[in-house]
């Protein structure tokens, strides 16, 4: 009888165990959400100012360095809203969206977390954001191609935080003793490739230049040759036209042609930057947020110019943004606190005397200050580049579409078909797996 | 046994099982039939859900029926997948198996430096995937990897291994041997130390041969030990994934997907191309052929596994 009695406490306490999971979570079905997104536009009920409020900031740019800085942010916000307690988790980047899809299909996102442009539609399309266009004020200093990276069907659901672009950095000394000419903003690909053949050929060790065969040069590459990876309306892939094609070629061609480029053997897995700053690099293509770790650890001279292009100019347009979950018991504070770390002048002028990336306002003091800064000398040409910025395609099986490219890309490098073939290959799979609708 | 069978006696052992059953439960039956519900949903698996408040009508607003399962065989991608998993384990299998034979008889000679062997095999087993396919990653680097530059001291110019689409999957087949030999050489090793010598002593008498001792008498001795290490050898070669997503490059599974393999292909649907309903459709797939492989090597083990008794 004792046993029995014992056994059925314990079924008991099994239920209760799995009870306890189900009374977590008093959410709406996710079939709700896209009703909450449209309530959340009426008035809310805003709390009062000196109601004690929690909220909690996830983010991962700030990882590897710059967290402090974040930091000297928020202190200056709690001086603005003493009664909000920001709670700050800072992740790599490497781990954080896989820590967020979790924490979002668990009802356990924070009320306010950063994602970057590529995977910004993903989540803007399934309903889990708040649209705070309403609630952030005046959006007028900021930089409206930032601004309007992160509007999702006519919602402001983000508000980018910082934003960054892609310049040629350039070894002053190897251009010395290779007797060139330092880059200018007139260059094209050939000057580059003239530049970066004398370069090779001062050593064997020594590189011209570095611009992977990756997604993120393709479709920028095509762009500065004319071409593109989708029609503009975002409706059809056009990756196989023949000038990507041309564009591919002579990428490949840096590579395994003139060999100014190392390629994967060659580098035998040593980082690109590394390449750079153990100084056996003429020229590299690469993100604005580069300049700190080359001013602290290259012992050559170097600059920056605007990247050269083919036909055109393009260039990157990186960006991260601050969004508030769809689910936050304080849409306000979190709006605010958005709206603070993302343009205000407290926030901005600290972001830019940490050199952390380029804030995406247009405040002229606040720019100047940036321009200051030196190396690299020639700063101007990073807002030069400004009037390049070309966006990637997104879509909503962005990573998915990123994979497929890649991987086409990479078998036209390794010339096991022509850089056609493969594009067609591509652009066959990406119409069979990539669903524009 | 026996004593199982009334329903009494069951519920009183309940107790006693109840708090593995708790963790049976929770973390694998309910996933379970929670993947499967997922398999026929269009769930990105990017929106909130949650399994005791309203799953159904979840599974209700996502139901796409069979268009996952249709889709996966539509799009012929999984039998590229399969054809890898099915290449690595016609490369792992045999090698593997001669490696930990051979482990579990340099061990089974008692030898002075018996222990230290023992430990020198086991490391591997016991160094996380992570460092150990990092030092692989070195070892076959073209360039600069510790591989070809003893092959280029003979003379042989070494191929590029893991960026190659040819070499890519024996180089993690390479890697994947060398940290399981240990482990199924010391479960070989437990088998033959677990034969009976006498059986020795009457194939002596007979005047059998060493090659002749070892077929006759020592493999079928072995087999049930050998049947039962193919099995679990085999299930864990389906579920292949941390090296290839360590040695790889970025994790993409190698030049052109040589190293697509299932799990991978689950994970990279699951958790970075946002189509959780395809990945479970994906594992459910798996699931069916690892228990198909199981099943028939179950049929098959009456032809050659001799229980002593």
């Amino acid at each position: 009888m004792k046993t029995r009695l014992m056994a059925l406490l314990l079924v008991a306490l099994l239920a209760l165990t799995l009870a306890g999971c189900a009374s977590d979570s008093p959410s709406p079905s996710p079939g709700n959400n896209n009703n909450n997104n449209n309530n959340n536009n009426q008035t809310p009920a805003a709390p009062p100012a000196d109601e004690p409020i929690t909220l909690r900031l996830e983010q991962f740019s700030g990882s590897g360095g710059n967290e402090d800085t974040l930091k000297e942010m928020l202190s200056k916000f709690n001086v603005i809203h003493p009664n909000i307690t920001v709670e700050l988790q800072t992740f790599g980047y490497d781990d954080y969206f896989t820590q967020l899809q979790t924490k979002v299909v668990g009802g356990n996102a924070a009320d306010v977390f950063e994602l970057n442009f590529e995977n910004f539609v993903s989540y803007a399309s399934e309903g889990v954001l708040l649209d705070i266009g309403g609630r952030i004020g005046d959006t007028s200093g900021f930089n409206q191609t930032a601004l309007d990276a992160f509007n999702y069907q006519g919602r402001q659901y983000g508000v980018p935080n910082s934003f960054s672009n892609v310049v040629l950095i350039y070894n002053k000394d190897l251009f010395d003793r290779a007797g060139e000419a330092y880059p200018t903003s007139a260059w094209t690909w050939a000057e580059m490739l003239a530049a970066a053949k004398s370069i090779r050929a001062l050593d064997s060790s020594i590189f011209g230049l570095y611009r992977p065969i990756s997604f993120h040069e393709f479709y920028k590459g095509v762009r500065q040759n004319g071409g593109s990876l989708m029609t503009d309306d975002m409706r059809q892939f056009t990756v196989n036209l023949p000038q990507n094609a041309e564009t591919l070629e002579t990428m490949i061609g840096w590579v395994n042609d003139s060999n100014v480029m190392p390629n994967d053997a060659q580098m035998g897995g040593m980082g690109d930057w590394d390449l750079f700053v153990s100084g056996r690099l003429g020229m590299i293509v690469t993100g604005i947020w580069a300049f700190g770790h080359y001013t602290e650890n290259c012992d050559f001279a170097w600059d920056i110019a605007v990247e050269p292009g083919n036909t055109g100019k393009a260039t990157h347009f990186f960006s991260n943004a601050y969004v508030v979950n769809n689910e936050t018991k304080h849409p306000e504070a979190a709006a605010a606190l958005v709206a603070f770390l993302a343009g205000s002048r407290e926030a901005t002028s600290i972001r830019v005397a940490a050199s952390w990336e380029l804030p995406p306002v247009t405040y002229s003091d606040i720019l100047d200050a940036y321009l200051a800064i030196s190396p690299p000398a020639n700063r101007s040409a990073v807002f030069e580049s400004l009037n390049y910025l070309c966006t990637p395609p997104v879509v909503k099986q962005q990573s998915e579409m990123q994979d497929i490219i890649a991987k086409h890309l990479g078998n036209a490098l390794s010339g096991s078909m022509s850089a056609q073939d493969a594009l067609d290959a591509c652009q066959q799979e990406l119409e069979q797996k990539i669903n524009l609708n | 046994m026996k004593r199982l069978k009334s329903k009494h006696s069951f519920i009183s052992a309940l107790p006693f099982l109840a708090p593995s059953l708790a963790g049976l439960i929770l973390f694998s039956l309910i996933p379970i039939l929670a993947s499967l519900a997922i398999s026929v949903t269009g769930w990105s698996g990017m929106s909130r859900v949650s399994l005791f408040n309203g799953f159904f009508a979840f599974v209700q607003t996502h139901f796409i029926g069979l268009t996952n399962y249709l889709d996966i065989f539509s799009d012929g991608e999984v039998w590229r997948v399969l054809s890898h998993n099915a290449y690595f384990i016609i490369l792992y299998l045999p090698l593997m198996l001669l490696l930990s034979l051979l482990v579990a008889s340099i061990l089974h000679h008692k030898s002075r430096a018996a222990g230290k062997y023992r430990v020198m095999y086991y490391i591997p087993v016991l160094t996380s995937w992570v460092a150990g396919a990092l030092i692989w990653k070195w070892l076959l680097s073209p360039e600069y990897g510790l591989v070809n530059n003893i092959l280029a001291f003979f003379g042989v110019d070494g191929p590029l291994w893991l960026q190659s689409e040819v070499w890519a999957m024996p180089s993690i087949v390479l890697a994947s041997v060398w940290k399981d030999m240990g482990f199924y050489g010391m479960i070989l090793l437990a088998g033959l130390t677990g034969i009976n010598p006498e059986y020795y002593d009457a194939a002596d008498i007979d005047g059998a041969n060493r090659w002749r001792k070892y077929t006759r008498v020592t493999l079928p001795m072995l087999s049930p030990i050998l049947f039962y290490v193919i099995m679990l050898s085999l299930i864990n070669a389906f579920q292949l994934f941390p090296q290839i997503m360590i040695m790889t490059k970025n994790g993409d599974a190698g030049p052109n997907g040589a190293t697509m393999v299932m799990v991978e292909r689950i994970y990279k649907y699951a958790f970075r191309y946002g189509r959780m309903g395809y990945a479970a459709a994906y594992s459910w797939i798996l699931f069916i052929v690892i228990f198909s492989f199981t099943a028939l090597q179950n049929i098959l083990q009456k032809r050659w596994v001799h229980y002593d008794s």
